[in-house]
C-alpha cells in the first residue's frame, strides 16, 4: 500500500526515459552557462569569476558545511524499509543555477496561463463538460478514467479553484527553450527542499548575493497560506488552515512539519479530526475547534474511507460529505488527478485555446497520441529512437525507452501497441538542459530540470523559482534523488 | 493545541522520566550488591525492585531464579519488556518524532542523539563502572532532556503538558521507590526510634539525589522518619511527592478546559492534604498504607488527565 502518490521527490521521473538516448541519437543539451561558442553567457559570468576563485578544496569544504547543516535542521526524508533511524539527506549541489528576468517572465507567464486553463478544465469536467461536447477531448479518456471523481460532479468549489498547489515540471531542450514534462495537481511536494536550499546558500554564501540580485522565495509560506485562507467557505470570516498529513512515517514527513510550522497552522492526522453534523473538527485540549481549510497531503483515495477506500486508516470518516456541503475546503480539491494524468497531457494546449482563446506560451513536449493513425504510422517506423508510455501507467511501468531497448522488447512492444493503440503515447528523446556543478572532478556540467510551484486561490501566484534537480552523475539525465540526483538553489534575477 | 500533540508531550517526558528513575534504582541496587550482608537478602533486593516497576512476574516467568546479571540485563538493556530503560527511551523517542515540529531544535537534537548513542552501545558484558557509567549516562540524557524544555520551550500549553508528564511519573516513581524501600529496611514499620542501616538509607537517599539536601535540611545523623518526612512532604525537595502534586497542580490549573473540574479538585485535594499534614501523622497511620493510597491516586489523576485532554473527544 502506497498511501501516498503526489510526486515525491525520488519518484522515478518520466524523463528518465532519456538517460539511455546516446549523444549521436540527438542534439547536443542545452549548456545554460555556456553558449555554443563556449562563450560564458553574460548572467553567468560573475559566477564563473567566483568560482575561479574558489579553489576545489574550498568548495568541497562549503559542501560539507551545507550537509552539517541540513542535518542539523533535520531536512531528511524517510527511506522506506530502512531502519527508521536512516533518515537520508537529499545531496545538495552548492553551485546555483540562474534565470534572467527575461526568461522568467516569459515561463512565469507560461505557467500562470497553464494552471489557468488546467483549473478551468477542472471546474468543466465537473459541470457542463463543455470542452466534451465540442468534442476537443475525446470524453472517454476523461470519464473512463479512473482519476475521474464522480462524487465530485456538480459540487461548487471556492473561487472554482481546484488545483490549489501545482508543481509543474518543465525542462529546457534545443536552444533553451522550456518544455513542460509533467503537470503535478494532486499533492505536489519538494517546495521545502527550494526553501531550505536558498536558506543554506544564503548562511554559506552571502558574498555571492552581494554580486547577483536574487529575487526573494523565502515568503512562499506567508503566500500560501493567504492563498488557502482566501479559498476558504464563503461565510467564514476567520478561517482556520490545518495540514493534513499521512504521518510521521511518510516519506515527505519533514516537508510537512516544515510547512506547518512555517505557516504557523496545526499539523494534524486523520484522526485528529472529525465530522460532526457535516463540519469538521480538530479534537484539541480545549475541545472540538472548527476547520475551514485543509491543505492535505494525503491522496485522494485515502481522504474517507466512509466514500473512498475503506481500509484507509488516514483519513477522516464523513469529510467528503462536509466538502460536498460546502463547510471545509480541500486543498487540492478532490479529483484533480484527472487533469495531470499522461492521457490527458497531450490536451493541455487545446485546453489553453478552449478556455483562454490564447496559444501556449510553454509548449509540451511534442506528444503522439497513437489512436491517432497518422501518429501511430509514424511512432511505428521510429520505434527505437522514441518512448512509448502507456497513459494509464505510473512509475514507469509500461514505457519502453526505444534507444535502450533490445530487439525482441521492441517487437513485442510493437505487438502491444497495434493491438491497443489507445494505450499509448509516444515522446522524442529529450536532450535536457546542463547547469555547472560541484563534482568529482571539479565544477561541470550536469543534467537538470525544474519544479515551479504554482499557486491558485483568489489569484495566481509562483514565487520566482522554483525546485531544480540534478542528475549528478555524468551523462545521466536521471534527477530522480534515489538515482544519484540532487537539489540546486534556483535563482530568478532582478531586473536591474 | 491538538490532543494528539499533548499526547505525545506527555508520554515524551513520562517515557524519559520513568527511564531516568529506573536508572536511579538500579545503581542503587548494584551499588549495594557490592556490600556484604546475608545470604538470601540480596536476592529479596532484586525481588523488590522488580516488583517495584511491576515486572517481578514477566521477570519469574520468563527466567525463573533471580540472578543480578539477569535482572540488570532484563530492566536495563531488555528490548523485548517494554519497561526496560532502553525500551522508555525508545519510547521518548517515538513520541517526539511524531510531534517533531513542536519542539525546538535543542528538544529534538537532545532525545534524538540519545537514541542515535542508544543504538551504537553494545550492552554485552557491562559490569562495574561500565553498568554504573550507563545509569549516570542514562540520568545525564534525561537531565539534559529535561534541561531544553526549560531553557528553550515556549511557556505555552506544549509546555504545560511536558511538566505535567514529569510531574506524573516522578510522583509514581518516587512514591514506589519509597514504598519498596522501607518495606524492606523497616518491615515492621517506621518509627521515631528505628536503629537505621547507614548504608542502605544513604542510597536510598542517593537514589533520588536527596543526600546533600538531607545534610542541608536536618544537619543531624540519617533517620527513617527524617527520609519519609524529606521525601513526601517537603516542597523544596524537588523529587519529594509533595513537590510532585504542587507542579501538577499548578499545571493543570494552565491547562484547565470546561471538563477537567474533578480532575483539578483532586489534585487541588491531594496537594493541600501533603501541605497541611506531619509526618508522625502518617507514620502513626502507616507509611505503606499512606503510599499505597497516594499511588493510586496518582493513578486515578494519571486517567483523568488522559480522559479530559489527551484522547479523541466523543460529543
Amino acid at each position: 500500500m502506497k498511501p501516498f502518490s503526489g510526486s515525491p521527490l525520488w519518484r522515478n521521473m518520466p524523463m528518465m526515459h532519456s538517460s539511455t538516448a546516446t549523444a549521436a541519437t540527438r542534439k547536443a543539451a542545452y549548456n545554460e552557462m555556456q553558449d555554443g561558442r563556449g562563450q560564458t553567457r553574460q548572467h553567468y559570468r560573475e559566477l564563473r569569476d567566483w568560482l575561479g576563485e574558489m579553489p576545489n578544496e574550498r568548495l568541497a569544504q562549503k559542501r560539507d558545511d551545507a550537509d552539517t547543516l541540513f542535518r542539523r535542521m533535520g531536512i531528511t526524508f524517510a527511506v522506506y524499509g530502512e531502519n527508521a533511524g536512516a533518515e537520508r539527506l537529499i545531496p545538495f549541489d552548492i553551485v546555483p543555477r540562474i534565470i534572467t528576468a527575461v526568461e522568467w517572465r516569459r515561463l512565469s507567464r507560461g505557467l500562470t496561463q497553464r494552471v489557468k486553463a488546467l483549473n478551468a478544465f477542472l471546474s468543466d469536467i465537473y459541470h457542463e463538460q463543455e470542452i466534451l461536447k465540442a468534442g476537443r477531448i475525446p470524453a472517454e479518456h476523461v470519464l473512463c478514467n479512473v482519476q475521474y471523481r464522480p462524487e465530485m460532479q456538480d459540487i461548487e468549489v471556492p473561487g472554482d479553484v481546484y488545483a490549489h498547489i501545482a508543481g509543474v515540471d518543465v525542462v529546457r531542450a534545443d536552444e533553451g527553450e522550456f518544455f513542460v514534462l509533467e503537470d503535478n495537481l494532486r499533492v505536489p511536494s519538494g517546495v521545502s527542499y527550494m526553501l531550505e536550499d536558498r536558506n543554506v546558500m544564503m548562511r554559506l554564501f552571502p558574498e555571492l548575493f552581494a554580486r547577483y540580485a536574487v529575487e526573494p522565495i523565502e515568503h512562499y509560506p506567508d503566500i500560501l497560506l493567504d492563498n488557502l485562507r482566501s479559498v476558504a467557505p464563503a461565510e467564514v470570516l476567520e478561517p482556520t488552515v490545518v495540514l493534513l498529513t499521512p504521518g510521521a512515517y511518510n516519506s515527505a514527513y519533514f516537508e510537512h512539519a516544515f510547512l506547518a510550522q512555517q505557516m504557523g497552522i496545526e499539523l494534524v492526522e486523520g484522526k485528529d479530526l472529525m465530522v460532526r453534523d457535516g463540519f469538521v473538527f480538530m479534537l484539541t485540549t480545549r475541545g472540538p475547534q472548527p476547520v475551514h481549510v485543509i491543505y492535505r497531503r494525503i491522496d485522494d483515495d485515502f481522504l474517507d474511507p466512509l466514500a473512498f477506500r475503506q481500509d484507509s486508516a488516514l483519513g477522516v470518516p464523513g469529510l467528503l460529505a462536509a466538502y460536498r456541503a460546502g463547510h471545509v475546503t480541500i486543498a487540492n480539491a478532490i479529483g484533480t488527478g484527472v487533469a495531470d494524468d499522461k492521457s490527458i497531457y497531450p490536451y493541455v494546449p487545446e485546453m489553453i485555446r478552449f478556455y483562454l482563446d490564447e496559444e501556449p506560451i510553454i509548449n509540451n513536449v511534442p506528444t503522439r497520441i497513437l489512436r491517432n493513425p497518422n501518429d501511430l504510422a509514424y511512432t511505428l517506423d521510429r520505434l527505437s529512437e522514441l518512448v512509448v508510455k502507456e497513459v494509464h501507467g505510473a512509475g514507469g511501468y509500461g514505457m519502453l525507452i526505444g534507444p535502450k531497448a533490445s530487439k525482441e522488447q521492441l517487437e513485442r512492444f510493437r505487438g502491444q501497441i497495434k493491438a491497443n493503440p489507445d494505450r499509448y503515447i509516444a515522446q522524442p528523446t529529450l536532450a535536457l538542459s546542463t547547469c555547472p556543478t560541484f563534482v568529482d572532478e571539479g565544477i561541470a556540467p550536469r543534467h537538470v530540470d525544474l519544479r515551479p510551484f504554482v499557486l491558485s486561490g483568489s489569484d495566481v501566484h509562483i514565487v520566482p523559482g522554483g525546485l531544480t534537480r540534478v542528475a549528478l552523475r555524468k551523462g545521466s539525465l536521471v534527477v530522480n534523488s534515489s538515482q544519484g540526483g540532487g537539489t540546486k538553489d534556483t535563482w530568478v534575477l532582478e531586473t536591474r | 493545541m491538538l490532543s494528539r500533540t499533548a499526547d505525545h508531550l506527555y508520554w515524551m517526558s513520562r517515557y524519559t522520566e520513568r527511564a531516568e528513575n529506573l536508572a536511579r534504582m538500579l545503581q542503587v541496587d548494584t551499588h549495594w550488591a557490592l556490600l556484604p550482608r546475608e545470604v538470601g537478602e540480596l536476592d529479596r533486593s532484586w525481588e523488590a525492585t522488580l516488583s517495584m516497576v511491576g515486572q517481578l512476574d514477566a521477570y519469574r516467568a520468563r527466567y525463573g531464579e533471580i540472578s543480578a546479571d539477569q535482572v540488570i540485563r532484563f530492566l536495563a538493556f531488555d528490548e523485548d519488556n517494554p519497561a526496560s530503560i532502553v525500551s522508555n527511551l525508545n519510547m521518548a523517542r517515538e513520541n517526539a518524532r511524531a510531534v517533531r515540529g513542536t519542539l525546538t531544535f535543542d528538544q529534538w537534537e537532545i532525545i534524538n542523539s540519545t537514541w542515535l548513542e542508544l543504538k551504537l552501545r553494545s550492552f554485552d558484558h557491562l559490569h562495574g563502572d561500565a553498568l554504573t557509567g550507563f545509569f549516570e549516562w542514562v540520568k545525564l540524557r534525561s537531565h539534559l532532556s529535561r534541561g531544553a524544555t526549560i531553557g528553550t520551550m515556549m511557556r505555552d500549553e506544549g509546555f504545560d503538558f511536558k511538566r505535567i508528564g514529569t510531574f506524573l511519573e516522578r510522583a509514581d516513581n518516587t512514591a514506589r521507590i519509597l514504598d519498596v524501600q522501607f518495606r524492606m529496611l523497616a518491615p515492621d514499620g517506621v518509627t521515631s526510634s528505628n536503629e537505621a542501616d547507614y548504608y542502605r538509607y544513604r542510597a536510598l537517599l542517593e537514589s533520588v539525589s536527596a543526600y546533600e539536601i538531607y545534610r542541608k535540611v536536618y544537619r543531624d545523623r540519617v533517620t527513617p522518619e527524617r527520609i519519609a518526612e524529606l521525601l513526601i512532604l517537603r516542597a523544596d525537595m524537588p523529587r519529594s511527592l509533595h513537590r510532585c502534586a504542587e507542579g501538577l497542580a499548578q499545571h493543570l490549573q494552565a491547562v484547565a478546559n470546561d471538563q477537567s473540574t474533578e480532575t483539578l479538585r483532586q489534585i487541588g485535594e491531594l496537594h493541600s492534604s501533603l501541605h497541611y499534614t506531619r509526618i508522625d501523622l502518617i507514620l502513626d497511620d502507616g507509611l505503606h498504607a499512606f503510599l499505597r493510597d497516594f499511588l493510586a491516586r496518582i493513578n486515578g489523576l494519571g486517567r483523568r488527565i488522559a480522559q479530559d485532554f489527551l484522547v479523541s473527544v466523543t460529543i
